[in-house]
């Protein structure tokens, strides 16, 4: 602070004895600044978006002059990597991978641990039609499974070595004051101490109840899927080549998945209704190894009518299913519940204010792609400030900003729209829809060029 | 046409058209020191009106606002080519680190303002003074611009008095077409310019078509320009203007085409040069 003023002094004498700033104007930037400290970029919010947005727009060399400041409501702790896998796992696309690339994490949490996918088998209780994906012959992974806690520490580590960043734990928003439309003035930022900082450009990374976007004029559209997504890290009963991600819909309109940790380790999401995930938690340890055996194996009776149309179309799964692995024990203390819901926000932007990640958009992780969206965003708006200091605008009014809006929104309305009709169709056992729903699964999966079409879009 | 519109092709035809009338210049001699701090509220409710229209990037002036795209960087990666910017700095955010750059005919400083966030330091220079005051007023809202930016009111000629070769680069944008005096403009951006300095100028050329875009189309019909700003007698072609420039000892690099596209508010660069235009010279004594 004491070495700011004296530069900030420094220049003021300076710019006094030029003779375009009169004293009037001297008087008026000694107020503003005296009272504010003034960031270039600032982000809300140090979760696993915020903290890539401020590692990407520090690693990039264009921006290397810009002073920015990441936002933690948390207190600073050390992330400590244990032994035993963390019960919050991300699959991370490919395009997500070339984001670590840039901002040079991925060397770190590959040298650690991750599990490559490279298949992926999805299926329907209520039919058995099912759909696979994976690269031809297996050669190439489609995902990888990491934990969040490691991505984190990668991206925490990755944060010291950036000079122009700071990070600021504990930091208690009280309130944002924003900018109207084409009004000169730099977003506010209040802290409960009342201290006072300001920006060009303000980030809303602070998740699904931004408060960023709070004081935005945006429309939100919530919908509450009543359900809760159970994690828990599980052992499997054999040691193999566990390379692949199983996920099957289930009858009550519940979702279960099994990731890949390791060999003998996979991490489980389980989306169900809010009562039955409450007592997935309370059940014993056995009781639920049990009940999630079942959610991947169990037979449950099929329509006649769905059985016959799919085997008329030649459509029946035969040896393309199949089974996963049987799991054996549940690691003590990894079971945990969050809510689930879909989150759709009109505008991402406003002058001097963008939003990225769960903040813009959250969706129901029965695609795996949230956090995947939420690094689209890093990427996208990294380019766009580039962009705009390229051409010497203002990094937070100009067009970059909307143009950063419409180039996500075409990407993520439509995954958003899909993602929610996928978890509405799978949420009923009605024959037609079942039926429907089969057939639509079973049609794609024998189409090898669309089904690559979907890949590269879940990818890209 | 709404009032500010009024307004403002008032104050485009005040300070535009009358820029290269001599008879205007002794009298703007001394609009440097003219006193700022008898400013009067009523006039600084109309300067923030002013104000309002040529920093909407959605009002009247957003061609001029999205023509940033393509003349920024037209400027920058020129002056990367003519060897006057240092290349150690192209990647970083103030390429144009240590170049002195004056912009003739700067209006509300649309474009001002990008060179010197690029680093250089910039002279906006108009014959408005109500257009610099618009100028010095936005520029306040953004500390990085403070000491890399002044504004002058003042004419090419008048400056040139005293900055004679002073300058790495001349810029102006959208100006010469309302020139009526073309030849004795180019002599005086010329004069301003250091010996390999760069002369960098977008105009609208004199053909049929920009008849047709520019004045039917873009004032008449689509309105997007307010009625009576350009006049297609004072348009000028490019091999006019080059040489023109040739007279003064310029050698001209580039002449790029340039195009509108009013439904996207889109600049982008075309291989005909029948409509806008940008060129850049580089003086050679």
């Amino acid at each position: 602070m004491a070495s700011n003023m004296s530069n900030l002094t420094k220049k003021l004498v300076l710019s006094s004895t030029t003779s375009f700033c009169n004293c009037n104007l001297i008087h008026r930037c000694w107020l503003s600044t005296s009272s504010n400290t003034h960031y270039d970029i600032v982000i809300a919010g140090g979760g696993l978006v915020g903290t890539a947005m401020a590692c990407s727009l520090g690693s990039s060399e264009l921006l290397s002059e810009k002073k920015i400041l990441l936002l933690e409501g948390a207190p600073a702790k050390p992330i400590t990597l244990k032994e035993t896998y963390s019960n919050r796992v991300s699959a991370i696309n490919n395009s997500s991978i070339k984001l670590f690339e840039n901002i040079k994490i991925w060397g770190d949490i590959k040298r650690h641990r991750v599990q490559e996918v490279k298949k992926m088998q999805v299926w329907d209780a209520c039919s058995g039609s099912l759909i696979t994906f994976s690269d031809d012959d297996l050669s190439n992974p489609i995902a990888f499974i990491i934990e969040n806690d490691l991505i984190l520490w990668a991206l925490g580590t990755r944060l010291n070595n950036v000079h122009n960043i700071s990070v600021r734990y504990n930091a208690k928003i009280k309130d944002y004051i924003l900018p109207k439309h084409s009004s000169c003035d730099a977003p506010q930022i209040v802290l409960e101490n009342d201290e006072k900082l300001s920006c060009d450009l303000l980030i809303g990374a602070d998740g699904v109840n931004s408060k960023v976007r709070s004081k935005m004029e945006t429309i939100v559209e919530r919908t509450d899927y009543k359900q809760m997504g159970v994690v828990a890290t599980l052992s499997l009963s054999d040691s193999s080549n566990n390379i692949v991600a199983w996920q099957r819909f289930l009858p009550d309109g519940g979702v279960v998945a099994l990731l890949p940790l390791s060999d003998t380790v996979s991490s489980l999401v389980w989306s169900t209704s809010t009562s039955n995930a409450k007592e997935l938690l309370n059940l014993s340890e056995e009781s639920f190894v049990d009940a999630v055996n079942d959610a991947f194996l169990k037979e449950h009776p099929k329509s006649p009518f769905v059985e016959a149309l799919l085997r008329n179309l030649r459509l029946l799964p035969g040896e393309d299913m199949q089974i996963p692995p049987s799991i054996t024990k549940v690691l003590a203390g990894s079971r945990a519940a969050f809510p689930l819901g879909n989150t759709s926000v009109s505008r991402y932007v406003n002058s001097c204010v963008a939003l990225i990640g769960d903040a813009a958009h959250r969706v129901h992780p029965l695609a795996g792609q949230g956090v995947n969206i939420g690094f689209g965003d890093v990427q996208c708006l990294t380019k766009q400030v580039e962009q705009a200091v390229y051409q010497g605008c203002h990094i937070g009014r100009g067009s970059h900003l909307k143009e950063y809006q419409s180039e996500r929104l075409r990407d993520t309305w439509p995954k958003m729209k899909v993602i929610h009709y996928m978890h509405s169709l799978y949420q009923t056992s009605f024959t037609p829809v079942v039926a429907m729903r089969s057939l639509g699964l079973s049609l794609v999966h024998s189409m090898p060029l669309i089904k690559k079409q979907l890949m590269m879009k879940a990818n890209a | 046409m709404s009032v500010s519109t009024a307004v403002l092709s008032n104050v485009v035809r005040n300070s535009l058209f009358k820029l290269h009338n001599r008879s205007l210049a002794p009298t703007l001699l001394n609009a440097n020191h003219s006193s700022q701090s008898s400013v009067d509220p009523e006039s600084v409710k109309h300067l923030e009106k002013m104000a309002s229209v040529w920093w909407n990037e959605l009002g009247s002036m957003k061609p001029l606002h999205s023509m940033n795209s393509l003349r920024v960087p037209f400027i920058r990666d020129g002056l990367f080519s003519a060897g006057a910017a240092n290349h150690n700095r192209k990647n970083t955010a103030k390429p144009l680190d240590g170049l002195r750059i004056v912009d003739v005919g700067c209006g509300g400083g649309l474009l001002s303002e990008p060179l010197a966030r690029l680093g250089a330091t910039v002279t906006g220079i108009d014959a408005s003074l109500e257009l610099i005051d618009v100028a010095k007023q936005h520029a306040e809202s953004d500390l990085s611009l403070r000491g890399r930016l002044q504004y002058i009111h003042t004419l090419a000629e008048t400056l040139a008095i005293e900055d004679e070769e002073k300058y790495d680069a001349v810029v102006s944008s959208e100006v010469i077409e309302h020139v009526q005096n073309k030849t004795y403009f180019i002599e005086q951006c010329v004069k301003l310019l250091k010996p390999k300095g760069s002369i960098f100028l977008t105009t609208v050329s004199r053909t049929t078509q920009s008849w047709l875009a520019g004045i039917i189309g873009a004032e008449d019909v689509l309105k997007i320009v307010p009625q009576g700003t350009h006049q297609w007698e004072l348009f000028i072609s490019p091999p006019e203007l080059q040489a023109m420039l040739e007279q003064y000892g310029c050698i001209t690099k580039l002449v790029h085409g340039m195009f509108y596209n009013p439904l996207t508010n889109e600049w982008r660069w075309s291989c005909s040069s029948s409509l806008s235009y940008a060129i850049h010279a580089v003086k050679t004594s």
